[in-house]
């Protein structure tokens, strides 16, 4: 059986400021990422990864060339049609969290799903899923907690409950474990490995070897373009492997 | 997204703050209270019009000293308005039913142990009871021979007489007014105010007994049997205009003045309500502005406190933009936001508007009267301020872009 295409560009180029400095953020590059694939992305600062994550999240429409998102031209669409795609098919997990502040965690996890138009999810069921999302993630304590009364570690979980709970076609990752100590990176890592192995597809950006090495395979980018594509030969790193372990 | 949801979010994103909410609300509050206030109050003054038109009838002629007809550097000539210009009026004008003047004191009236102070006390005619509708429940009023005898006998009103006497007899008793003591002869029957003049507390009095003992006004000591109105009724009201030119040529001539300069003037009840409607048209007009502006003032803070917190609250929209809220779905959630500050804000306004008003009412002596009408139309108006107001922080938001707004701080 062949795996479904979750991500195809072709010719992707994204060009900043219309004026006399123009900036290529990204140039020509193309790309494809199968169902079921974890892919860590690295590269230099200003190399063009968020500018990425951010057309393949449906956040930015690409200057020139195409993006296919499960097989969908996505990069002609509108603002309207982007926020669809976004609320069905993404799930979007950021460096700093991007809670809502004095809204407990399971409305938080909720979020996505209130604003499904096409579904009309009642209150109920809304409640229902976002709570087996947090417990998927291990936070099914924490559920009535606001942000500020959660640990760094914890509100990244939160948000990745919130990136799963509309059941997405791609998760999308940038810098998760940015603003975390080793501890709770490995936490949030050893979290996205198990959705991993549950099949899901998982595009990770990252500046860590030590963090990469739990992906499958890693695209380095370096000025806009993609410097090299190839499988991790490694295993997660021996020192988180411990932490892990002795963590599940 | 449905309506509930929209609503809820918008709920909860007011709730979260709530002392700015109340805040941002102040201004609609003040403005809904204004309008129903200010309109309450002129809706009372036009409604104490109305009764006086009711109380007074249509067919008086007033006649009072005054210079308006006069041009500039004129000086007053003439002796003023006085009983005998009265007496002539009901000799020699056809389809007149009754003159009065009136003259009035303030006196203290005494009855065995009772002592009253500031009694009105109301030098009249014979015919006041047939000009001002009034009626005699007990005993009867003065007679033209008592008026020209200067005889100390005494009407009550209906108030006076039971304050003054409780359940016994008032005619045939003596009363002491200020110093001379009468006797009474009559007690009126009760009557509502009119013309927010109240007579049941009245002392009525022949006005010749008035001048010589109660005249304290230095004109009408000098002339004697000066007075201030002379009030003609006219048989019939269609003659009413004819009958005033028939009293300024009468009196033109007793003062020896030309029809261009009276030194009088007479005025129909429908004039002085004319006069006095427009001035609470103007009034009423005024009010009008003065709550409108405070209304627009208020969609003013709305629009301000939006805009403010649209920004401040930036990253929280690229959040939402983030997991799938659309534009419309953004612009809703400030509308919609803005639409509950101006509709609690206006309900609270028209509580506190309808309160006021009563407030008002039973504390000064203004009469207020709350209608229903300035009600809905501040309550609409404030909603469409919220609407008006709204939309332009809510659009802001609407137009915002994913990706700067996640990374406003
Ligand atoms: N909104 C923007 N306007 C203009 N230039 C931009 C904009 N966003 C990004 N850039 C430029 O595009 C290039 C790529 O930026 P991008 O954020 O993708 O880098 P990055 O690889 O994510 O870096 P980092 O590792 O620091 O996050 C940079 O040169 C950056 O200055
Ligand atoms: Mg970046």
């Amino acid at each position: 059986m062949t795996k479904k295409t979750i991500i195809k560009i072709l010719d992707l180029t994204k060009i900043y400021g219309l004026g006399d400095i123009q900036v290529r953020a990204l140039d020509n590059v193309n790309l494809t990422v199968t169902e079921g694939e974890f892919v860590a992305i690295m590269g230099p600062s200003g190399s063009g990864k968020s500018t990425l994550m951010n057309i393949l999240g449906c956040l930015d429409r690409p200057t020139e060339g195409k993006y296919y998102l499960a097989g969908e031209d996505v990069s002609e669409l509108d603002k309207v049609q982007l926020a669809t795609i976004r609320n069905k098919k993404l799930g979007f997990i950021f460096q700093s969290y991007n809670l809502l502040p004095r809204v407990s965690a399971l409305e938080n996890v909720m979020l996505p799903l209130l604003y499904d138009s096409m579904q009309d999810i009642s209150g109920e069921e809304q409640h229902d899923r976002a709570l087996k999302s947090l417990e998927a993630v291990g936070l099914a304590e924490r559920v009535q907690h606001q942000p500020h009364e959660l640990s760094g570690g914890q509100s990244q979980r939160v948000a990745i409950a919130r990136a799963l709970v509309n059941e997405p076609v791609l998760i999308l990752a940038d810098e998760p474990t940015g603003n975390l100590d080793t501890k709770s990176s490995v936490e949030i890592l050893s979290i996205l490995t198990k959705l991993h192995g549950e099949g899901r597809t998982i595009v990770m950006v990252t500046h860590e070897d030590d963090i990469a090495s739990f992906a499958q395979r890693i695209i380095r980018f370096r000025d806009g373009r993609i410097d090299y594509d190839k499988p991790n030969g490694h295993k997660p790193v021996h020192l988180y492997k411990k932490e892990v372990d002795h963590e599940l | 997204m449905n309506s509930r949801k929209v609503f809820r979010i918008a709920w909860e994103g007011l709730t979260r703050n709530k002392v700015r909410s109340l805040l941002t609300m102040l201004g609609v509050i003040i403005g809904v209270a204004a309008v129903i206030i200010m309109v309450s109050v002129s809706a009372g003054t036009e409604a104490t019009i109305a009764e006086q038109i009711q109380g007074l009838g249509t067919n008086l002629v007033f006649i009072q000293e005054g210079f308006s007809r006069m041009g500039p550097g004129e000086k007053q000539t003439g002796s003023g308005l006085t009983m005998e210009d009265a007496e002539a009026i009901k000799e020699n004008i056809t389809g007149v039913s009754g003159v009065v003047v009136e003259q009035n004191s303030s006196e203290t009236v005494k009855y065995s142990g009772t002592s009253m102070d500031e009694v009105s006390i109301l030098g009249t005619t014979v015919d006041f009871p047939e000009v001002r509708d009034m009626t005699i429940a007990e005993g009867r009023y003065f007679s033209q021979t008592e008026l020209d005898r200067k005889t100390k006998v005494a009407v009550l009103g209906a108030t006076l007489a039971e304050e003054l006497f409780g359940d016994g007899t008032a005619v045939g008793q003596m009363i002491t007014v200020g110093t001379v003591k009468m006797t009474v002869i009559g007690v009126m029957e009760e009557k509502g105010s009119t013309g927010g003049v109240d007579y049941n507390s009245n002392v009525f009095i022949p006005i010749t007994v008035s001048f010589t003992k109660f005249n304290y006004d230095p004109f009408a000591r000098m002339t004697g049997n000066r007075v201030r109105m002379i009030y003609v009724a006219v048989e019939n009201e269609e003659d009413i205009e004819d009958t005033i030119y028939q009293i300024e040529l009468l009196l033109a001539k007793r003062h020896d003045v030309s029809l261009d300069s009276l030194d009088f003037t007479a005025t129909t009840q429908d004039d002085i309500i004319e006069t006095q409607e427009s001035t609470t048209a103007a009034f009423r007009s005024l009010l009008g502005w003065v709550a409108g502006v405070s209304l627009l003032v208020g969609g003013i803070g709305i629009m301000n406190i939006m805009l403010v917190s649209v920004t401040e609250r930036t990253r929280e929209i690229g959040i939402r933009q983030s997991v799938g809220a659309t534009p419309s779905d953004i612009r809703w959630q400030f509308l919609t936001e803005a639409l509950l500050l101006s509709l609690v804000g206006g309900l609270i306004g028209v509580a506190s508007g309808i309160g006021g008003a009563k407030i008002f009412g039973a504390l000064g002596d203004m009469r207020t009267v709350v209608s229903m009408s300035s009600v809905f139309i501040a309550f609409s108006s404030a909603a469409a301020v919220g609407v008006f107001f709204g939309y332009y922080p809510a659009n802001k938001a609407a137009q915002l872009d994913p990706i700067e707004a996640l990374r406003h701080e």
